[in-house]
């Protein structure tokens, strides 16, 4: 008889292995930038090119950095989502307009919406080079001492805000 | 001998062939794995000196130095910065400021010495040059959304 | 507006699948003939929908509907035609529609090569391939809607990934999900016997030649993909053990033991539940390759973008038709049989031990691939430390070699054994001679190419031995035929198709065995740096660097290599690689030139340019790599020869007649529902 489960049991033994491998991305790099100091910055406003706008702007406050693009598929897809909690006021988000044209990316903002306090330009990439962005987008949780608690590599989805983002930001705000 | 001792015989040979094929399957598998590491765990010398690994992290701006057929470069993780050194011909998507993995053994001159170097591209996460298309598409965007509203 | 006849058919699709899954299983239970006589018009109809949708895809990539989503991020303006074509199965998508394409013609080819089939029979089988139908429409209608419009539109696309501009590519895919998709055959059928409860020779009969198909385009495609790799990607590697290469090869090693299974199922009643098991597993395995690529549980070159909630519902979905196909079997199997006696020297203990050693080879494989996987798996539960691991090149080579071994020196031997009782002595007289002609030559090969090593003498030994003995096996039997008076051609033409494929498909292999081995031990690598006028001599060939040149392609700028190619003081050929940068992705090229040859490739890559006009080149000189694909194309004759046997057309025939000479269809309908209902 055992001989005729076996292969059910063996398959029900990969299918977990599958299941907890669902749920981690092996794309995830450990960042090392996570639980250290996000480094600092200083750039001009996207919408205010003669305004600057920098980390220690934040101090105090627990916000949401998120690096974006106009030439950027993915960002496409998760817009609509930032909008989303831009709107349920839990959290400021601020856009670092990553290697972008300005026209472009204003343009993009006009057609798609604008859920960003403010938008930083980095022309260069230098400040997403300081922050280990590998691609766009990428989003990073920022509190009240200037320590990254979380970064999201790749857009940023329903379960990452519902699961992991929304309730770290109470925690942190809690804290404090 | 018996059929139920013939039976008997061919289980335990069965098993004992079995067991010799799992450990010499698992003793080979131990044998290749190679971990990865990134910059900071070798920096910290979590990472084995002289054992077969992987590096990843990011290229570093303007450390990319040629001698020859060998390249010498920086990968780094925003936080630490190994020294690489490669013979041989680089993979196309190998770039300044774009991520890399390098397989090979850290050797006792602190550089790691690499066999294998991929650079990898991703789709739906991409680094900005592959997708300089859409920036084409973009701009005329406007003209064409336009009447669709 | 034809994107959304594409989508309307679809959604469409996924109703007449319901119908076909549902009704037909449904009627030979509940013993309704109307019911049971949906099955084949459901499948047409199916099939009809989904061609729809593929043609409207098809469509909105000819004529650059950048309005598509999908088109806008797979196609380009700029993209010649067959490459836009060949688009619609550059991604996630698109390449799925194919897949349900395919599940949909095989359903439909069954429905119409199977007239011989009993209603029943036919029933459970088309419902068991609705059934899969439907998951995979949901699975697309849900989480990958290839119709997507993108608003605004873009002007214009972001292009293919020019590593996929490429012939190979263009019909890779498309043969390696025939393979895939086939075995979903071979899997109704195991399907549609353990509820059905009936399993005997007949059955093995009819899921044979539907088994070797879908084998014989697994192979086609497996062999493609292997030579894009050898000559698209510039490092003039053939085979990574990558996840993604492991996923069509794990399906291709269980198809292979499904087909021995088979065998003795058919000519014996042997190994009845063990081929169920087999046919299940080796279309679980091709569900699991899918899982694989597509959920991104493992990173690997190929991977397609990935997303987690695809992945999870292919896992639902794996855990259905898997977890329920092993669950029927536990229940079913008992009744299903073992099959009658053999002695331990026969024909079915060879074909047991090939069943064994390559599933063991399944096993090494499995392991190597889903260990990553594990170990994740473990860090995540915390019970081991963090760490990120990938499991070698070396663990694959030798692990994977170590059941091929024996099983190769069995291919030799195996098909001079008789069924059921073998004859040793007789054995060791006709393999006596091949057996030392073999040694002799693996012995003296290696001191002609004037390098020595064990693993060479061994490879050609085991390659030699096998192409002996088949030459030997088919000789002794034109030459009996001969001597009852017929000619050489018209005894060799005699043979039955059957007999002849096994013998072609498996000199294949021995082919394939000769080419690595000499390619592995023999190969001449070396990257330098070259100046213009500067000059590499490798094994007996030299090669003159003779600058670089810029051109451009119709969506690419390139620099061009020139490299003067001199054997004996003879210019014998000038050879081009490419660097290109394709123009809309800016992605940088490689493109080896190749000088294809029966006794050796010529393979060169160019690398960087370096300081003072200098270039990086990478020089290959490769014995005998062209029978590896050689080798894959005896495979692939090989299945179809043993397919197109007589023997399946004649019995189909004895069938059709029986069922011919009943006269009321409807009676046979409720005679066969009531016999099999009452087993």
């Amino acid at each position: 008889m055992i001989r005729f489960i076996a292969p059910l049991a063996v398959f029900i033994g990969i299918a977990v292995f599958l299941l907890i491998g669902l749920d981690l991305n092996p794309r995830n790099v450990p960042s090392p930038l996570i639980d250290k100091a996000a480094p600092a910055f200083q750039l001009s406003q996207l919408h205010q090119p003669e305004k600057t706008f920098s980390r220690s702007d934040m101090a105090g406050k627990v916000w949401l950095l998120n690096v974006w693009a106009s030439w950027c598929v993915s960002c496409r897809a998760e817009h609509p989502l930032l909008i989303a909690l831009a709107k349920q006021n839990i959290v400021p988000i601020y856009g670092l307009n990553y290697k972008d044209k300005r026209t472009d990316a204003i343009r993009w903002l006009r057609q798609l919406g604008n859920p960003y306090v403010l938008s930083a330009q980095d022309v260069e990439g230098k400040v997403g080079f300081d922050y280990g962005v590998y691609g766009v987008p990428e989003t990073y949780l920022i509190d009240q001492n200037g320590t990254i608690r979380y970064k999201q590599i790749g857009p940023v989805t329903r379960k990452a805000l519902d699961e992991t983002i929304i309730p770290l930001i109470k925690k942190l705000k809690l804290e404090s | 001998m018996k059929p139920r001792h013939k039976r008997l015989a061919f289980i335990v040979g069965g098993l004992v062939a079995i067991a010799i094929a799992a450990t010499l399957v698992l003793k080979a598998l131990e044998g290749n794995l190679a971990y990865f590491f990134s910059p900071s765990d070798i920096v910290a010398n979590k990472a084995p000196v002289d054992h077969t690994m992987r590096l990843g992290g990011l290229v570093k701006k303007g450390t990319v130095k040629r001698e020859g057929l060998t390249v010498r470069f920086d990968v780094t993780d925003n936080a630490e910065t190994v020294s690489v050194s490669y013979t041989g011909i680089l993979p196309d998507l190998f770039q300044e400021g774009q991520g890399v993995v390098a397989q090979g053994r850290m050797r006792s001159d602190g550089v790691f010495h690499a066999e294998e170097v991929l650079a990898k591209h991703d789709e739906t996460y991409m680094p900005p040059e592959v997708a300089a298309a859409l920036e084409k598409a973009e701009q005329a965007n406007s003209s064409v959304a336009q009447p669709a509203l | 507006m034809i994107p959304e006849i594409g989508h309307f058919a679809l959604i469409t699709a996924l109703s007449v699948a319901l119908l076909l899954g549902i009704l037909p299983i449904a009627g030979t239970v509940l013993r309704i003939p109307a019911w049971v006589a949906v099955a084949r018009p459901a499948a047409y109809a199916l099939f009809l929908f989904v061609a729809t949708a593929f043609g409207c895809l098809v469509y909105a990539f000819v004529q650059n509907d950048f309005s598509v989503l999908y088109v806008a991020l797979h196609s380009n303006s700029a993209l010649p035609i067959q490459y836009r074509v060949a688009a619609v199965w550059g991604g996630h998508e698109g390449s799925l529609l194919l897949w349900i394409l395919m599940l949909s013609g095989w359903a439909t080819a069954v429905a119409l090569f199977s007239r011989h089939l009993s209603p029943a029979m036919a029933a459970r089988v088309l419902g068991v391939m609705g059934l899969i139908c439907v998951g995979f429409l949901l699975f697309i209608l849900f989480t990958s809607n290839p119709f997507e419009r993108l608003f605004p539109a873009a002007v214009d696309g972001r292009d293919l990934n020019p590593l996929l501009q490429d012939f190979g590519l263009v019909i890779h895919p498309p043969m390696l999900y025939m393979g895939y998709v086939g075995f979903s055959v071979a899997f109704a059928f195991a399907i549609a016997a353990l509820i059905g409860g009936k399993l005997d020779a007949a059955w093995a009969r009819w899921s044979r030649p539907w088994t070797t198909v879908a084998w014989v385009f697994l192979t086609i495609g497996i062999g493609l993909g292997s030579w894009w790799a050898y000559y698209e990607l510039g490092w003039g590697g053939w085979w990574f053990w990558d996840p993604v290469e492991n996923a069509s090869f794990m399906p291709w090693l269980a198809g292979t033991a499904l087909i021995h299974s088979l065998a003795v199922t058919e000519k014996r009643g042997g190994f009845r539940s063990w081929t169920v098991l087999l046919a299940i597993l080796a279309f679980s395995l091709s569900l699991l390759g899918t899982f694989l690529v597509r959920s991104g549980v493992l990173t690997s070159v190929h991977a397609f973008a990935t997303d987690p909630e695809r992945g999870l519902f292919i896992l639902i979905f794996l855990g259905v038709v898997i977890g329920g196909a092993l669950l029927l079997y536990a229940w079913r199997a008992p009744r299903v049989g073992l099959g009658g006696g053999f002695n331990a020297f026969s024909r079915e203990t060879m074909l047991l031990i090939n069943n064994v050693l390559l599933v063991v080879a399944l096993g090494v494989v499995l392991l190597g691939t889903l260990f990553p996987l594990v170990v994740d798996a473990f860090v995540a539960l915390n019970i081991i430390e963090p760490a990120k691991i990938s499991v070698g090149e070396p663990y694959f080579n030798s692990m994977f070699l170590l059941p091929m071994i024996p099983l190769l020196l069995l291919m030799s031997i195996g098909p001079y054994v008789r069924w059921k009782q073998g004859n040793a002595g007789e054995l060791i007289k006709q393999l006596r001679t091949s057996f030392i002609i073999s040694i002799v030559l693996a012995v003296a090969l290696p001191f002609l190419m004037g390098e020595i090593s064990l693993m060479v003498s061994v490879g050609l030994f085991l390659a030699a031995w096998l192409m002996l003995s088949i030459l030997q096996g088919v000789g002794s039997r034109i030459a009996q035929e001969i001597k009852r008076g017929k000619s050489a051609i018209t005894a060799l033409l005699g043979l039955p198709n059957g007999y002849l494929g096994m013998q072609v498909a498996h000199f294949g292999l021995a082919v394939i065995v000769a080419g690595i081995t000499l390619v592995k031990g023999y190969e001449v690598e070396q990257d330098v740096r070259m100046e213009v006028g500067d000059t590499l001599t490798m094994s007996g060939y030299t090669f003159r660097f003779d600058g670089v040149m810029s051109t451009t392609g119709p969506n690419y700028r390139a620099n061009r290599g020139m490299i003067q190619v001199i054997k004996d003081g003879k210019d014998l050929m000038v050879l081009e690689p490419e660097k290109r940068i394709y123009n809309v992705q800016s992605m940088p090229m490689t493109e080896a030139a190749i000088d294809y040859g029966f006794t050796r490739d010529l393979y060169i890559s160019l690398g960087d340019p370096l300081s003072g006009g200098a270039w990086s080149v990478r020089v290959y000189y490769k014995p005998f790599i062209g029978w590896l694909w050689g080798g894959c194309g005896f495979l692939a004759i090989g299945g179809f020869l043993a397919m197109s046997d007589r023997r399946y057309r004649i019995a189909a025939r004895k069938q059709q007649a029986r069922m011919a000479s009943i006269a009321d269809g409807r009676a046979v309908v409720d005679n066969n529902i009531a016999t099999e209902a009452s087993s």
